[in-house]
């Protein structure tokens, strides 16, 4: 068959009613302070991987509330847990352990699947 | 010792309405301000929001409308002591007065944050960081002074809001609700001044509550061109021509922002006075940041727990001044309610 180069144009809508929000319950009770985050942007703009890379705590946290584990897990293995945001978080999110917590259920998770 | 019908502690807004009220309908009425003039607040302000009225016209009809032969005005005086003698509140001052009193209202207002305690922000180690009060004094004298000199470029100037205000790192989990139209405010103001400059301001949420507030932000962006930006600040660090440069996220484009400023004021929060931290826990009515609280905020919200101890203004939660002299205007009514039924 002749490839034109055409292909169908995927919808960019994030589709909730297929997210995934069954780790949400265990991330709160592992890192309580998850919830708190108001999308400030503190932590990114203090965040050295954020400097070089797309990677931010902003969107990994936002990624977990709309259940986009599949997406999350490669985004997760960018933070070098330095910790610098965590001085910076005015909700005085956990934001080092949110990461390693999320790491550790996404990974199980994913690996399951 | 001299007995009052009602004694008022805090001279500013809240407490000269209330007495302006009161000695109004003929109650004896004696005023304690800790400083040297009275007005409180109203002296630090230039203009208020949302409509600049000179905050000196507002202090001029308070002082002109009390009534004079009913009213006591003791300033530099502080309150140390606060007891129930009788069926009275006797209160003691710094200089070891005594007063009698059938009932107390307190208004000692708030104090700004501190903003040396936000530690990353340079405050009183870069002279081109400054606080809202600061850039207040600036305007009334209708000149903005940069620390550093220039000829050759445009000025920026950057607004920094939350400081100290909706902030866990420094013990304060409230929003301010002032700030962010202050900041509007002031943006207009300084490009009133400097026209040929250009003014950022950094927000998390921007609380355009009150009325004419939406209003006067649409035409700081219209006819001011001040620029919003939405991501809190991180740091400010020096620049080698002794500037500021400062780091924030762009949250709406996910990307890290820095830029270079020429004067970066920072909108400090409000904060119960110190006075309002005395008077609320000798009295036994303070909240977890020291405010006094009233005894029900729908329906009793000029009372406290002690029967004839009345509150009004920002010594009980974070006030406009409008919203201040209406509560004392409340105040003023349950005192002589209070005072009529003796």
């Amino acid at each position: 068959m002749i490839k034109f180069g055409y292909a169908p144009v995927v919808s960019r809508t994030l589709d909730l009613d297929s997210s995934d929000f069954s780790l949400r319950d265990e991330l709160i009770r592992e890192v309580p302070s998850y919830k708190k985050c108001i999308g400030c942007g503190g932590c990114t703009s203090t965040c050295s991987a954020h400097q070089h890379t797309e990677f931010s705590i902003l969107r990994c946290n936002m990624l977990f509330r709309r259940g986009k584990y599949d997406v999350l897990e490669k985004e997760l293995d960018k933070c070098m847990l330095c910790g610098k945001c965590l001085l910076v978080c005015p909700r005085n999110v956990n934001t080092r352990d949110m990461i390693i917590k999320m790491r550790l259920l996404v990974q199980h998770k994913n690996k399951k699947q | 010792m001299e007995k009052f019908d009602i004694i008022i502690i805090g001279g500013g807004p809240a407490g000269l309405n209330a007495a302006m009220r009161l000695s109004n309908m003929n109650y004896k009425t004696l005023v304690l301000e800790k400083e040297k003039v009275i007005g409180g607040k109203l002296n630090q302000w230039d203009k208020l929001f949302p409509d600049f009225t000179p905050a000196i016209d507002v202090l001029k009809y308070l002082t002109e409308n009390i009534k004079q032969e009913n009213t006591q005005i003791s300033t530099s005086t502080s309150v140390t002591k606060i007891d129930k003698s009788d069926n009275l509140w006797k209160v003691t001052d710094s200089n070891n007065n005594e007063y009698l009193a059938d009932a107390v209202l307190i208004t000692t207002g708030f104090d700004v944050f501190d903003a040396r305690r936000k530690e990353e922000y340079g405050y009183g180690i870069y002279p081109c960081v400054i606080t809202s009060v600061d850039l207040e004094k600036m305007l009334e004298t209708g000149t903005i002074n940069f620390p550093i000199e220039t000829s050759d470029r445009r000025r920026r100037i950057a607004f920094i809001q939350c400081v100290g205000s909706r902030d866990e790192k420094s013990g304060n989990h409230f929003c301010s609700r002032n700030c962010c139209i202050c900041a509007v405010k002031q943006a207009i103001e300084v490009k009133e001044v400097v026209p040929d400059s250009d003014v950022y301001c950094f927000y998390m949420d921007l609380r355009m509550f009150g009325q004419h507030y939406e209003e006067l932000y649409r035409r700081s962006q219209q006819e001011f061109n001040v620029n919003f930006v939405r991501g809190r600040v991180s740091e400010i660090a020096p620049t080698f021509d002794n500037r500021v440069v400062l780091k924030a996220e762009d949250t709406l484009l996910s990307r890290p922002v820095k830029m270079t400023f020429d004067l970066v004021v920072l909108m400090v929060g409000m904060n119960p006075s110190e006075g309002t931290k005395t008077l609320s826990s000798l009295l036994d009515i303070n909240d977890e940041y020291g405010y006094v609280v009233s005894q029900d905020e729908h329906v009793a919200d000029n009372l406290t727990n002690k029967a004839g101890v009345f509150v009004a203004g920002t010594c009980k939660r974070q006030l406009t001044v409008p919203e201040t002299m209406k509560d004392a205007d409340s105040a003023a009514i349950e005192i002589a309610n209070f005072l009529n039924r003796r």
